[in-house]
């Protein structure tokens, strides 16, 4: 009575091939990480030592370490952080805690998708004849982490306003209804609620903005300064665009240089996005609802 | 707030006049005119759609929320227009706490939850000492009868209580505030039967002291604990009385058929 039938085998036949197809597909996916990390791990592992982090460049990039382009990295980060976060987190607030659902909400919230969207080349020109020639800034620290902020400035708004949308309902229905303001409303109950998957919007964009090479291009990297910079108006060294040059343009640069410049490089957005995921599973442990 | 400046019938804590509401282009509301008793305990029921939510939401304009609500006619709150001009909704929240289906505890400690209101409102006017706080959070306990089982852990998140300690907290923080009128819309709807309970025992112990407009589906609830009854239907009120009376020997035959459950 209970046993199969052909139609139940035949069922079972099926869902086993599909699990099978659905797995394969998902080893497809991790087997290209497996290999990236393990190529530079092999290849660029030989070249990592102290001295290669924390010396500059020598014999027309042969040589050398990589000092001037990891703070050059680190300014850009920075400044197009301080750009974009302001920006992206009350743009988000606004959308999600202000905005009626009218015609121009809905026309901002296209523009922020297609502006997800652009190729990073084309921001790259946009920040060149932007603020490189318009605002006068030339090619510095300030207009390449400009160009950035623009670039990555989506990625902060659909985070925050993501984490914004995660927070109950009800939390705003009882704030209000004790005649407490939006204001009062997103200060007291919604930023302390949203505020670890806004941090993790804002780490992912640090790993994202880390590793952007084309628009930095012609706005503020430059293949090699001998010197660090002092100001947001100093061109800069840049990790990307350092492994881009001797990757295509400079000659004879070792193999392992090349394979170290991309481990690094690699490292720190891999790192920051673990802090990220680290980050997230520590607040959500905290949380109370 | 001074009762007596209003133009309207001090007996009345809510009174609505010529009420009419629209969703877009459906009525929810027509020509409604009820006179909520002060201190007294009013209970609304009829079957669902019936507005008695919507009657409920318009007495503290929480109903405007929604973009695409329109109205006609007055809502008298303690003898004063609330869409008067010069109205404050932050004012007319303070006056009119409320209390929801599901309990809404933030996700903060409890003591922080009763406190919240106050904090937004008194806290913000004068300086108020930690000693006055804790008075405020014990007698806010203790009117909804949860001081006993939460003194020893005020400072635990709210959230990890059961529903009914949310639900009386839910009620207590309003209280710090001194509203003069509490609305509940099915507020033991998410509630065990000895959860029920005991919130309807605290809701007939509040009556006196704040003015209760309730919404209930559950026809025994509104028979045990409220003094008055307002029986709705298809957006009008067909009958109010006392709610031994309307039980006992509705004038209506709706109002006969609903409560002997011939429709719901």
């Amino acid at each position: 009575m209970f046993t199969a039938t052909p139609l139940n085998r035949r069922s079972y036949r099926n869902q086993s091939l599909a699990k099978a197809v659905f797995f394969l597909m998902t080893v497809v996916l991790v087997i290209p990480v497996l290999l990236i990390v393990g190529t530079l791990v092999v290849k660029g592992a030989p070249a990592i030592s102290w001295e290669f982090l924390f010396t500059a460049p020598t014999d027309n990039m042969t040589a050398g370490g990589i000092f001037p382009a990891l703070v050059g990295t680190i300014w850009l980060v920075v400044v197009a952080l301080l750009a974009s976060v302001p920006v992206g987190v009350a743009a988000a607030l606004y959308l999600s805690e202000y905005a009626p659902d009218n015609l121009l909400t809905r026309t901002i919230n296209l523009a922020i998708i297609n502006l997800a969207g652009v190729p990073s080349i084309v921001h790259a020109l946009f920040g060149f004849g932007a603020f490189v020639l318009f605002f006068r800034m030339g090619q510095s620290i300030l207009a390449a982490s400009l160009t950035l902020a623009v670039m990555t400035l989506p990625v902060v708004i659909v985070a925050t306003r993501e984490s914004l949308q995660a927070v109950p309902q009800a939390f705003r229905e009882a704030c209000w209804n004790m005649g407490a303001t939006r204001w009062q409303t997103i200060r007291k109950v919604v930023l302390p609620n949203s505020i670890s998957g806004i941090l993790t919007g804002v780490i992912l964009e640090v790993s994202r903005t880390a590793g952007e090479t084309a628009p930095i291009m012609f706005t503020g990297a430059t293949a090699f300064v001998a010197f660090l910079p002092e100001g947001v108006l100093d061109q800069t060294m840049a990790m990307s665009y350092h492994l881009y040059y001797i990757a295509t343009q400079a000659t004879n640069v070792p193999e392992e240089l090349t394979f170290g410049v991309a481990l690094v490089l690699i490292a720190i957005v891999l790192m920051m996005n673990a802090v990220s995921i680290g980050f997230r599973v520590y607040l959500r442990g905290l949380k109370k609802w | 707030m001074d009762n007596t400046a209003g133009t309207r019938n001090g007996d009345f804590a809510i009174e609505t006049r010529g009420l009419n509401l629209w969703y877009g282009d459906f009525q929810a509301l027509f020509d409604v005119d009820l006179g909520v008793k002060r201190g007294m305990i009013t209970s609304m029921i009829g079957p669902s759609g019936c507005g008695k939510t919507t009657l409920l939401r318009t007495c503290n304009r929480i109903i405007e929320r929604l973009g695409y609500v329109r109205t006609t006619g007055n809502v008298y709150v303690l003898g004063h227009d609330i869409f008067g001009d010069d109205v404050e909704l932050v004012q007319v929240r303070k006056q009119i706490g409320m209390v929801f289906q599901r309990p809404n505890p933030l996700p903060i400690s409890i003591r922080d939850n009763v406190l919240f209101g106050f904090k937004l409102h008194e806290a913000r006017l004068r300086k108020v000492s930690a000693a006055e706080e804790d008075e405020v959070l014990e007698s806010s306990l203790r009117q909804v009868l949860l001081w006993d089982t939460v003194k020893d852990r005020l400072d635990k998140p709210a959230t990890g209580l059961s529903l009914e300690e949310q639900q009386k907290l839910c009620i207590a923080r309003l209280l710090p505030v001194k509203p003069q009128v509490l609305l509940m819309d099915e507020p033991c709807s998410a509630l065990d039967p000895a959860g029920t309970e005991a919130v309807e025992e605290l809701i007939w112990k509040l009556r006196g002291e704040y003015t209760i407009l309730i919404v209930t589906h559950n026809m025994a609830q509104a028979r045990r604990a409220s003094e008055e009854c307002v029986f709705m239907l298809l957006g009008k009120i067909i009958e109010h009385g006392r709610t031994e009376e309307l039980f006992l020997s509705p004038e209506h035959s709706e109002t006969a058929d609903y409560i002997e459950g011939r429709f719901g």
